[in-house]
């Protein structure tokens, strides 16, 4: 096998690295190029050099606000998602009867598409608003606090059946022996549980930063911004900005390049850290 | 045995992967249909073809057979695609990008063409552009024509004649016709008087909801906007082909006065008009819960297909949106349009001619009967700004009424001046100001100062761009 590995390695790679090259490579660097330039359509642009970066910070640009709100969008979704997911995971590790049918209800939410689950919740929640002679667009916060309820009741699942993936994998010999030194169940959970799904931690909150990061359809359904830009996370803003004001897309472009290589940095950070917390079972 | 197993099984993940990738680039995103007809197979090589980008959803089935029948004709090949709702800038980009770019594509007036200019083609010799019987009516670079109106739409306050009738009955009323409505404080008293007796008339309210929800105000930052800004555009005699920098809002007062009545005497409570659309509005009218709608003739083929609908088609009626400027007694509705077909100058020579001849043979030729038939045969159903169409006019009731008004004898139209509100961002930002105000959430004078800002500021974002 070693042998046809090295012989053939090219062949083998090949179907990956020409996704990798459509999907991302090829689009990233005419992206990029783009960000330097003034364009109407993308095999027509011209070189201007800084000036679209420079629009994209300055004072009337709604790109560094909304960069704001989806760091604080992203870190409440981080820790409530894996908090509620764990939760859930633990109790369904749990030998009681109807574990699995609770399994599958909490996976559910996962395969609706963002777009339908937006309007699905603007119309749960613009309902119970409705009482208080008020709507989602009422304030800005409420968007964001209604995106924070969405993104939770639909990723907790997934992020619950990699844990109990995750639990399962525990050598029960190790829980057992916990047990008869007279560890309680806490003990257990943060000395033993926790420190052995490290790696599943990593990925669960790998998976939440990034989904809530560069959330779209979700926040483009439920409020699309309103009101104002006051509940757009950054993503929206810079599809907003490309298509929005004229001779912007160039602004747009940039905005989306600084917001990539945010992304990317967040993930090797994060990664990084979370790695060294691993512990081999 | 061991080995072989799983050699085969990497071949086939290997084989599996690569149509994965290559299935992936098959996916079209847009609804295209190419017109072959029985001679275009006969070599059409030199002929050119047209390419047309389609901006109206709801006329894709009649343009792709109108298109099926010029290509039998003549033997043209004519493609037509039409974009999803609300995404025709963004297929345009991506259309435009590509080596066969649409040739005929829709421009929607000044501002689209600070986007667009260098794509559009000089049709100042057309012959459809020299048929045009209001000049005014095109897209112009200077004294260049670079843009020819496809169809003329009007919008006003639609009213349900027979609510008005159950009113004008009453002891008390207001006024006894709707000729006797023909300016503001007129029209103010008889909508609170009308609230007043909404038991007696079977109605919620007497204007369906305000729509304020995002992407659904388009009703309020645009059309109701074009007519104190018309005004002011009109009192300083500005030239709109070079774009409007700066605007005072002059007679923003004009705007909140009719603006007001509208949240006031509403079907719904002014705080939840963040939740409407102009759907739902649409709706309220049909079922009879409102007296008016503001919204334009394209409306009416909604309101027919309204489960339940109740206005009959002699019932519904224009009139126009008074605001309590002086002199708006003879105000009319506001007639324009804001899809100009432009054709594509980055195309081929011979494409650029074919696509000329396609609209000179609809617009002007053989091809007319096809633009003011009824959609339900198979036509556009337009109402159209050329000679050819002198006494031809549309079977929809909207649409009729709007010629009734445009022919009216000292009745000025409103021309749709909107389009040159600087940006998409910027009517977003008067919608959502609007919104805040009807909650409550700011004053009328916020409002007033953030559109003149908004304006300036994004005027400056775009001519800045197309200089640098």
């Amino acid at each position: 096998m070693q042998k046809v590995l090295r012989k053939y390695w090219a062949i083998f790679t090949l179907p990956t690295v020409i996704c990798f090259a459509i999907a991302f490579l090829i689009p990233f660097i005419t992206g990029l190029g783009l960000s330097f330039s003034n364009f109407t359509t993308v095999t027509d642009a011209k070189f201007v050099g800084f000036v679209n970066y420079k629009k994209a910070f300055s004072g009337d640009s709604d790109f560094l606000p909304s960069l704001g709100r989806t760091v604080l969008f992203t870190i409440i979704c981080m820790v409530l998602i894996n908090l509620f997911g764990f939760i859930l995971a633990l109790l369904l590790t749990r030998k009681m009867r109807g574990t699995s049918f609770f399994r599958t209800i909490f996976f559910m939410p996962n395969l609706i598409g963002g777009i339908v689950l937006g309007y699905v919740w603007q119309l749960i929640l613009n309902g119970i608003l409705m009482k208080y002679n008020q709507t989602l667009t009422t304030k800005g916060s409420y968007g964001i606090i209604g995106l924070i309820i969405l993104m939770c009741w639909q990723m907790t699942g997934y992020m619950m059946v990699i844990y109990i993936a995750a639990l399962q994998n525990i050598n029960p010999d190790m829980i057992e022996a916990a047990e008869i030194d007279g560890a309680s169940s806490w003990q257990t959970l943060i000395h033993i549980k926790i420190p052995t799904i490290m790696p599943a931690i990593t990925i669960c909150t790998f998976l939440t930063l990034t989904n809530s990061f560069r959330l779209f359809d979700q926040n483009l359904a439920l409020t699309n911004g309103a009101p104002g830009n006051d509940s757009a996370l950054v993503a929206l803003d810079i599809y907003k900005t490309f298509y929005g004001t004229t001779g912007y897309a160039g602004v747009g472009q940039a905005e989306a390049v600084i917001f990539t290589i945010i992304l990317a940095v967040i993930a090797v950070i994060q990664l990084h850290a979370t790695r060294r917390k691993e512990v081999e079972s | 045995m061991k080995h072989c197993g799983k050699k085969i099984v990497a071949a086939s993940l290997a084989a599996l992967m690569v149509t994965g990738t290559f299935a992936g680039c098959h996916k079209t995103t847009n609804t295209s249909s190419t017109a072959n007809g029985g001679v275009s197979s006969s070599g059409t090589g030199t002929k050119g073809q047209v390419y047309y980008l389609n901006f109206k959803p709801e006329q894709a089935d009649q343009f792709t057979s109108i298109a099926k029948a010029y290509t039998q004709k003549t033997g043209v090949k004519v493609k037509v695609q039409t974009a999803a709702a609300g995404t025709y800038e963004k297929s345009l980009r991506s259309e435009m990008a590509k080596s066969d770019a649409p040739t005929i594509f829709i421009c929607n007036g000044p501002v689209g063409y600070k986007t667009w200019g260098s794509y559009c083609a000089d049709l100042s010799d057309m012959k459809m552009a020299k048929q045009l019987t209001n000049q005014s009516l095109a897209l112009k670079d200077g004294s260049k024509i670079v843009g020819l109106p496809l169809a003329v739409e009007g919008y006003g306050l639609i009213y349900n004649q027979a609510i008005m009738d159950k009113y004008f009955k009453l002891d008390g009323a207001k006024a006894k016709s709707m000729d006797e409505i023909n300016n503001f404080a007129k029209f103010k008293d008889v909508v609170e008087d009308m609230t007043a007796k909404k038991g007696k008339l079977g109605i919620k309210g007497v204007f369906a909801s305000t729509s304020l929800k995002s992407g659904e105000d388009w009703r309020w930052q645009t059309h109701l906007a074009n007519i104190p800004i018309t005004y002011e555009l009109q009192d300083n005699n500005t030239d709109l082909t070079k774009g409007v920098n700066e605007i005072q809002f002059k007679y923003g007062n004009e705007f909140k006065n009719i603006f007001d009545l509208y949240l006031n005497n509403s079907v719904t409570n002014k705080k939840l008009l963040g939740s409407k659309s102009v759907g739902d509005s649409t709706s309220e009218f049909a079922l009879g819960q409102a007296a008016m709608v503001q919204n334009g003739n394209w409306v009416w083929s909604d309101i027919s297909k309204t489960d339940g609908n109740v206005v009959k088609k002699e019932d519904i009626k224009f009139m126009p949106i008074y605001t309590g400027h002086s002199g708006e007694e003879t105000q009319g509705i506001c007639m324009g349009t804001e899809n100009f077909a432009c054709i594509n100058s980055k195309a081929s020579a011979d494409d650029q001619k074919a696509s000329i001849d396609f609209l000179n043979w609809l617009y002007t030729g053989e091809g007319t009967d096809y633009v003011t038939k009824s959609p339900s045969d198979g036509g556009l159903g337009f109402i159209a700004p050329y000679e050819a169409f002198k006494g031809k006019s549309p079977d929809d009731p909207l649409a009729q009424e709007v010629e009734k008004w445009e022919n009216k004898s000292g009745i000025k139209t409103v021309p749709w001046d909107f389009t040159c509100f600087p940006s998409q961002n910027f009517k977003d930002y008067f919608g959502s100001r609007l919104l805040a105000y009807a909650q409550g959430q700011c004053s009328w004078d916020d409002v007033k100062n953030g559109v003149v800002s908004k304006w300036k500021s994004e005027a400056a974002a775009s001519a800045t761009s197309s200089k640098s």
